[in-house]
């Protein structure tokens, strides 16, 4: 799987997210804090089964960097996906990295399985 | 045959069916619920309902809510309900009860709960049309109905009930009078000087009260439908009467199967609530023991406990109740604690008389000054829990008791009885027969809020008159545990939404990440970051997307927009006052119809544009913008609608333009950011269409101007407002209530409304009064300054954001396409577009495939 070219750097207000379509694959991109923290986990909410975690709020919870669903308030790991308030919700992360300026995505090993 | 014990409990009163859970309850805990067989007589056509709380049927609670019976009881217990069916005659030698409806059922024990009748003086006239009794959800039908075509209402009795009754009339808009014979109110409860003080709020609530008025015969009237002719010879016109004169023990089966009743009546029971016949027990206002009876619920409720437990044969006695009351009648607070009238030998009292502030309070304390014997309390009743306690505890008193009920002044601090003073035993519920010891294991178990409280333990769920104390006993326990009870708002901030507000205001904070670096720790959370954007949206008004801001925001706020289960969203333009032109209507309809949006009238008077996704929401306000719209703020945590009715222009019983008031209402206060949302109504007249008494903010109209209620709610914990002040112009009811809310916005904890607000502030509905109106603490014409900032810099949120392409930018669902989200997916159901639900999705996208 190769990186995708997703968009600018300044396209995405620090402290947000944006969705990001990859291969008809939904992804939730967050920049934390400047430009060097960037995060991408699934962008479908399994508790409430929508598309919607990239526009929740971000923050950190017990030491986590999270993000908080919009519809339901669960709470998912930014660094591993995993659902705080139920690990049966968990989520897939994908690899995330700034070059040139252009924010890159890599889908995570799970999701091509499932996509083939 | 079958060798089951059968038990036949008559009268499905309150007591009748706390009887039967408890005697399930306990049967199916041990085992033996097949052992018996239960039946129970019911002569109203509904189960057991709520009887202390009856008159909540006139504001509104239903029939249903008043129930006391959870919904299936009867039929998953196995208990058989013979409904609407009374029982008439008991033949206690077969052992065998006569019904009504010709049912024959015998019993192994039978009990009586067949509570009391209200007693109608026999006055001549007494049975005309339109006189009634207050006791049945029957009689409360029949005297609305009256009430609806009538104008003037009389209770005959100045009691605890005819007081309740009286309000009830009054509430119903009609000029209401209060006769009793002997010469003060509340005889029983109350003595002179509080029936003197009592009286007087009471009239001054336009209630006639006629003291020493003994009815002789009620005629055909002149100017009303009745005359009550006195025994002085004077009279009073009325529409409609109620008796209200004492109640009367049912005991007229007892009497023909020969139990032993007591001379003036009442089922004469032992210490186990037996009668005479030891197949029968007899419990609740229908028995009399040691020569009483007793008319208030929880003393039935213990006979119900001592009955079953004697039918179990474990232990357990009545042994008399304590008749403390404390009440709240037409708003005054109003407590009778033991021997308040000091009949106690060589007993002295003390006495604290304020005319001003209208408060009466009496110690009854024993003849070696160390034991407190009772008390009256009038107009202000904070102090009967700790009181109350004192008495049932024998606790000593302290070497100036008078201290106990005089008013605490500055730097003199109340010696208040701690609750840790109080021994395990002491009951605190007595309603539910709580203990202190019972609270504290519930909270050894885990229990952390009074809520758990009252599911673990029935603690205060019932009158409510020890809710103070049960706090109290909670925080004190918890803090015995080492709990640390703490408001801090997040794991980001030690410091309470108020203390956050508060460095923001002085050292004049504009950003999350100042605020944080300066005060908090981490990274922040959705707890912390939508709670300080709303304080400095109160304090700066800045626009709520502006970039450092828009990272604080909920999605809702963030998009201005509220998300629905399926991501998208709705669109609720601001309609103020409810009023809309045909033209703007048909702009909605059309803008719905162009973007395939689902319609809906909402409960706040507006209209609701449902399934618009996040690229279109700009597109569509565009739209409204133009055509005179602007956001009306259901994404926020700010001013929802300002209801109203259509008052004096167009309504006959209006009194003044209530719409116009709201529109100015709404248009003041619009955008305002606040700990959580608020909501507003103003009614033209006392007929109260707009619902303004469940609002954070209401307005009557009156003929000389408004009347202000606060802290009103419906939602999950409805709760009545408080009316606050009365007859204001204009501008008054304005400055009030920029007051109001500014002490609210600047005080509250995050998401509290301002009922629970209201409801935690030290000093009550007095307190906001005082700062409010009184202006105590000096900070009115700043709040008044800082509401008149937010008001002169409003802007419409959605007009800014459609001038701004950077702003525009992120309304997107994809930041790399232009695809939509192929997960939202609609279905047509009423004419209409839905949500898909998961199944219906599934199908779809294969029949695509
Ligand atoms: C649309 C509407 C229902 C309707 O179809 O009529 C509605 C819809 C929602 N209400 Fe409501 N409420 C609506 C009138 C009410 C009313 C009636 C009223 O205002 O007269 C109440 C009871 C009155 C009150 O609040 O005191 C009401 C009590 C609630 C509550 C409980 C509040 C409480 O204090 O207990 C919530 C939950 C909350 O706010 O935390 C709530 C929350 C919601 C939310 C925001 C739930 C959510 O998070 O999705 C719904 C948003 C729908 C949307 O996207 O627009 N809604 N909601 C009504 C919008 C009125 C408007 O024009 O703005
Ligand atoms: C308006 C009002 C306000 C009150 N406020 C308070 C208060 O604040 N605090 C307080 O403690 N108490 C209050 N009370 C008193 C309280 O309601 C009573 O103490 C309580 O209801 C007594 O319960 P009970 O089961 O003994 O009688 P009830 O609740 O009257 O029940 C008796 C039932 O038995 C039925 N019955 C009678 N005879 C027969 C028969 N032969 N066959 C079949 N059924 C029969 C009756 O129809 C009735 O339904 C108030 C009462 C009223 C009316
Ligand atoms: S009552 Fe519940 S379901 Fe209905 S609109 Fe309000 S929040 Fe939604
Ligand atoms: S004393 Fe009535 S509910 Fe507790």
């Amino acid at each position: 799987m190769n990186w995708v070219d997703i968009c600018s750097i300044d396209d995405i207000v620090p402290n947000t997210g944006v969705g990001a379509l990859i291969q008809g694959h939904q992804v939730a991109i967050f920049r934390l804090l400047g430009s060097d923290e960037l995060y991408a986990i699934d962008n479908y909410d399994p508790a409430s089964s929508a598309n919607v975690l990239s526009r929740g709020l971000v923050g950190d919870l017990g030491g986590k960097v999270v993000v908080a669903s919009p519809i339901y308030k669960h709470h998912y790991c930014l660094q591993d996906g995993v659902c705080l308030e139920d690990a049966g919700y968990s989520v897939n992360v994908h690899e995330i990295r700034v070059s040139n300026g252009r924010v890159e995505v890599r889908l995570g090993e799970g999701v091509m399985e499932r996509a083939a | 045959m079958s060798s089951k014990k059968s038990i036949v409990v008559i009268g499905n009163g309150m007591v009748g069916h706390k009887y039967l859970e408890l005697l399930v309850q306990k049967l199916e805990q041990s085992g033996q619920r097949n052992d018996y067989e239960l039946i129970t007589f019911c002569e109203e056509p509904r189960v057991a309902y709520d009887r202390v709380h009856l008159s909540a049927y006139f504001s509104g609670t239903s029939a249903d809510e008043l129930s006391l019976v959870e919904e299936g009881f009867y039929e998953k217990h196995g208990i058989t309900l013979h409904l609407n069916d009374k029982a008439v005659a008991i033949d206690r030698e077969a052992k065998v009860v006569q019904s009504a409806q010709g049912k024959q059922v015998a019993y192994d024990k039978l009990v009586l709960a067949t509570g009391s009748y209200p007693f109608v003086p026999p006055v001549e006239g007494a049975e005309r049309e339109d006189c009634f009794v207050y006791r049945t959800i029957e009689d409360l039908e029949a005297i609305t109905e009256a009430g609806s075509r009538s104008r003037v209402g009389a209770v005959v009795g100045g009691g605890l009930l005819g007081l309740e009754a009286a309000k009830a009339l009054k509430d119903m808009g009609l000029k209401t009078h209060v006769v009793e014979f002997a010469p003060r109110l509340m005889t029983v409860q109350v003595d002179d000087g509080g029936g003197r003080m009592l009286r007087k709020m009471i009239e001054e609530l336009g209630v006639e009260v006629h003291t020493g008025k003994n009815t002789q015969c009620i005629e055909q009237g002149e100017s009303c439908k009745h005359v009550m002719r006195f025994a002085d010879g004077e009279s009073l016109e009325t529409d409609v009467i109620l008796f209200s004169a004492g109640i009367r023990p049912r005991d007229e089966l007892a009497r023909a199967c020969e139990l032993e009743v007591g001379p003036r009546g009442g089922i004469v029971i032992d210490n186990s609530c037996l009668t005479t016949d030891k197949s029968i027990y007899a419990i609740g206002e229908c028995a009399l023991w040691d020569g009483k009876i007793f008319g208030l619920v929880a003393p039935g409720y213990d006979m119900a406990r001592v009955a079953v437990d004697h039918l179990l044969e474990s232990e357990n006695e009545f042994a008399g109740a304590d008749m403390s009351t404390k009440l709240k009648l037409m708003g005054v607070d109003v407590a009778s604690i033991g021997d308040a009238q000091g009949a106690t030998q060589g007993s002295k009292s003390c006495v604290y008389v304020d005319e001003r502030q209208r408060i009466y309070k009496k110690l009854v304390i024993s003849e070696d000054d160390k034991r407190l014997l009772g008390a009256v309390l009038v107009g202000d009743a904070e102090d009967y829990g700790n009181l109350l306690q004192m008495m049932l505890n024998d606790i000593e008193l302290p070497e100036h008791p008078e201290a106990l009920i005089l008013p605490s002044l500055d730097g003199m601090a109340k010696p208040a009885l701690g609750v840790d003073a109080l021994p395990a035993t002491a009951q605190i519920c007595s309603c539910n027969n709580v203990s202190k010891g019972d609270l504290a294991s519930a909270i050894e178990g885990g229990c952390m809020t009074v809520g758990d409280l009252k599911s673990c333990t029935a603690a205060a769920t019932s009158c409510g008159g020890c809710a103070a104390l049960v706090k109290d006993v909670l925080n004190a326990e918890l803090k015995a545990r080492g709990v640390e009870v703490n408001n801090h708002i997040c794991e980001h901030f030690e410091y309470s939404r108020q203390e956050l507000e508060h460095m923001v205001r002085v050292e004049k904070i504009r950003s999350f990440e100042d605020l944080l670096g300066k005060h908090g720790n981490g990274r922040g959370c959705d707890i912390c970051k939508p709670a300080v954007a709303s304080i400095l949206a109160t304090t700066w008004n800045e626009h709520v997307i502006e970039p450092h801001l828009a990272q604080l925001q909920d999605t809702n706020d963030y998009f201005m927009a509220n998300m629905q289960k399926d991501g998208t969203y709705s669109v609720v333009p601001r309609v103020p006052g409810g009023e809309i032109t045909a033209e703007k209507l048909i702009v909605l309809g059309e803008v719905a119809k162009k973007f395939g949006l689902y319609t809906k009238i909402t409960g706040g008077q507006r209209i609701d544009l449902f399934g618009a996704r996040v690229e279109q929401l700009p597109l569509i306000w565009k739209e409204l913008v133009d055509a005179g719209f602007e956001s009306g703020h259901a994404y926020g945590k700010a001013v929802r609608t300002v209801k109203s009715c259509v008052g004096s222009t167009w309504c006959r019983y209006g009194v003044q333009d209530s719409v116009g008031m709201a529109i100015l209402m709404e248009e003041r206060y619009r955008g305002i950011r606040s700990p959580h949302k608020l909501k507003f109504a103003v009614s033209g007249c006392t007929r109260e269409c707009a619902e303004a008494q469940v609002k954070d903010v209401g307005v009557i109209a009156t003929e000389n101007g408004w009347n202000l209620y606060v802290a009103g709610n419906g939602g999950m914990k409805p709760r009545h407002a408080d009316l606050f002040a009365t007859d204001l112009d204009d501008e008054t009811l304005i400055k009030y209530v920029d007051r109001f809310l500014m002490f609210y916005i600047r005080t509250a904890d995050r998401l509290q409304r301002t009922a629970r607000w209201l409801e935690n502030l030290e000093g009550g509905l007095d307190y906001l009064k005082e700062v409010v109106i009184e202006d105590k603490l000096g900070i009115g014409e700043e709040l008044e300054a800082q509401m008149q900032m937010l008001v002169d810099t409003y802007e419409c949120e959605w007009k800014k954001t459609i001038e701004n392409p950077e702003k525009l930018k992120r309304f997107r669902h994809f930041v790399n396409s232009e695809s939509n989200d192929s997960n939202v997916v609609f279905v047509q159901e009423r004419g209409q577009i839905r949500p898909a639900t998961e199944d219906e999705r599934e199908e779809l996208k294969e029949k695509a495939a």
